[in-house]
C-alpha cells in the first residue's frame, strides 16, 4: 500500500506536468532563451572559469523557477485532500522524487543547449554528468522544502529566491568546484572528497525535508 | 535583581580588554601585535555561533510543543545571533587588513561562509515578517531555521577543511592551538570566551523580557 501510493504521488504529478503542455514548453523555452542571452552577451568563452560560473548560475536560476512551482497547484481544498489521503513523508517524498526526475533532465537540457550555443570546455563527461546528476539531486531535495515553505508564507517569487539561494550556497559551491575539476580533466582521485560530500549533503537534504515537512503540513 | 553571571561576564570582558592588551605575546612574522585580536575576533565568533545554536534549540522545542514561548527566545536569540555578526566581521576585517592586505577577500571558505551566515539570518526575519498568523509563523520559521543552519554548519565547519583557507588551522596553516596559543595567551583567550558567551546571554536576557512585555501588551 505504501509503496503504491508514492508511485501514484509521482505519477500524479507527471500527469499534471504534461496535461498543460504550455508549462513544460514554457520551461524548455526559459532554457533556450536564457542561454541564447549568454551566448549573445559573451559571444566566445576562452576561460573555463568563466565558463563554469555561468553554466551554474544559469542552472540555479533554472532550478529555483521551475521548483517554485511545485506547490503552486496545491489549494485549499486539494490540501485538506492530501492531508486526508497521505502520510506528509510519501508527499513530500513523491514531490521530491519527481522534481529529482526533472530537475535532472533539465540540467542535461541545460548542459546540451549550452554546449552548443556557448561550446562545451568539459574534458572528462563521466565526472561532469556525476556532478550534474548528484547535484540536481540534492538542489530538488532543497528546493522542494523552500517551495513549500514559501507556499505557505504568501507564495511570492521573491521569497522563494530569497530563502533559497542561501541555504543552495554550500550545495552550489561543492558542485562548481566538482565541475571545475571535470572540466580541467583531473584524475577521479582529486575528486572523490567533493564527490562524497556531495552525495552525503544529498542524504542530509532529502532527510532533513522529510522529517521537517511533517510540521509544515499541518495548518 | 542582577544575576551573578552578568556580573562575572562584565568582569571577565573588563579584564580581557585590559589585560588582553598588556600581557605578553608572541613575536610572530605578519601577525606581530594584532594577534592580541585573538582576544576579541574569535569568543565574538563563539558567542554569535552559541546564540545561533540557542535560537536552533529553541527551534526544535517549538516543533515539538509548540509553544509560543519557544518561539519568542528562537527568534530573539537568532537577532542575538545577526547583531554579534556586526563586531565579529568588524573585528575580522581589520584584522585581515593588517595581515593579509586587504578588508575582504573572496577566496576564504570561512568569510563567506560568514557572509552566507547573514544572508541566511535576513532570510529568516524577512520570512517571519511574511506570514501574519501567529502560530503559523512560529512554526514555519522554525522549519527554516532548522534547515538553515544545518545548511551553514555544512558550510562554516565542513568546507573549510577541504579547500584553502587563510585562516589558521586550514589548509595548510598553523592552527593557534598547535603554536602560536601558548599557555600566556590562553589565560586571556579562554576567559574572553566564556565573556562574551555569557555578554551575549545578557543581551538575550534583556530581550527576551522586553518581546515577552511587548507581546503582552499586544495581547490585552
Amino acid at each position: 500500500m505504501q509503496n503504491g501510493r508514492l508511485s501514484h504521488l509521482i505519477k500524479k504529478e507527471f500527469l499534471l506536468e504534461f496535461r498543460q503542455k504550455s508549462t513544460f514548453a514554457g520551461i524548455l523555452v526559459y532554457i533556450v532563451a536564457t542561454v541564447f542571452v549568454s551566448a549573445l552577451s559573451f559571444k566566445k568563452i576562452i576561460h573555463p572559469t568563466v565558463w563554469n560560473a555561468l553554466f551554474w548560475v544559469i542552472f540555479m536560476f533554472i532550478a529555483v523557477n521551475v521548483s517554485s512551482k511545485s506547490f503552486h497547484g496545491e489549494t485549499k481544498g486539494k490540501g485538506l485532500f492530501n492531508y486526508l489521503y497521505y502520510n506528509p513523508r510519501q508527499f513530500i517524498l513523491g514531490k521530491i522524487i519527481y522534481n529529482m526526475l526533472l530537475m535532472a533532465a533539465l540540467s542535461l537540457l541545460t548542459f546540451f543547449f549550452y554546449s552548443w550555443f556557448v561550446g562545451s570546455m568539459v574534458q572528462d563527461m563521466g565526472m561532469f554528468l556525476a556532478t550534474l546528476l548528484f547535484s540536481s539531486t540534492a538542489f530538488s531535495g532543497v528546493l522542494s522544502l523552500m517551495s513549500a515553505i514559501a507556499s505557505k508564507a504568501n507564495n511570492n517569487m521573491s521569497l522563494m529566491a530569497i530563502l533559497s539561494f542561501p541555504v543552495l550556497m554550500p550545495l552550489l559551491l561543492v558542485s562548481i568546484k566538482l565541475s571545475k575539476h571535470a572540466i580541467d580533466g583531473l584524475a577521479w582521485s582529486v575528486s572523490y572528497n567533493y564527490l562524497l560530500i556531495l552525495i552525503m549533503l544529498n542524504f542530509v537534504v532529502i532527510a532533513l525535508a522529510t522529517i521537517l515537512f511533517n510540521y509544515l503540513w499541518r495548518e | 535583581m542582577i544575576k551573578w553571571w552578568k556580573i562575572l561576564s562584565a568582569l571577565l570582558i573588563l579584564y580581557t580588554l585590559v589585560w588582553g592588551l598588556l600581557n605578553p605575546v608572541p613575536r610572530l612574522d605578519i601577525l606581530n601585535e594584532t594577534i592580541r585580536n585573538v582576544y576579541y575576533h574569535v569568543p565574538i565568533w563563539f558567542a554569535m555561533l552559541f546564540q545561533m545554536g540557542y535560537s536552533v534549540v529553541f527551534a526544535i522545542k517549538q516543533l515539538g510543543k509548540n509553544d509560543m514561548r519557544s518561539d519568542l527566545i528562537s527568534n530573539q536569540a537568532a537577532q542575538v545571533g545577526l547583531f554579534l555578526s556586526i563586531p565579529g566581521l568588524l573585528t575580522g576585517c581589520m584584522w585581515a587588513k593588517f595581515t593579509w592586505g586587504t578588508w575582504w577577500t573572496f577566496e576564504d571558505p570561512k568569510l563567506n561562509g560568514v557572509a552566507i551566515a547573514v544572508l541566511i539570518y535576513l532570510a529568516y526575519f524577512i520570512l517571519r515578517s511574511s506570514i501574519i498568523d501567529e502560530l503559523k509563523r512560529a512554526r514555519i520559521a522554525a522549519v527554516y531555521n532548522i534547515f538553515a543552519f544545518v545548511m551553514m554548519f555544512v558550510f562554516i565547519m565542513i568546507l573549510p577543511r577541504l579547500t584553502d583557507s587563510l585562516h589558521p588551522g586550514n589548509g595548510g596553516n598553523p592552527a593557534f592551538g598547535k603554536y602560536d596559543l601558548d599557555s600566556n595567551m590562553r589565560t586571556v583567550f579562554y576567559p574572553a570566551v566564556i565573556g562574551w558567551v555569557l555578554l551575549s546571554l545578557w543581551i538575550l536576557d534583556i530581550k527576551k523580557r522586553l518581546a515577552t512585555l511587548h507581546y503582552q501588551k499586544h495581547e490585552e
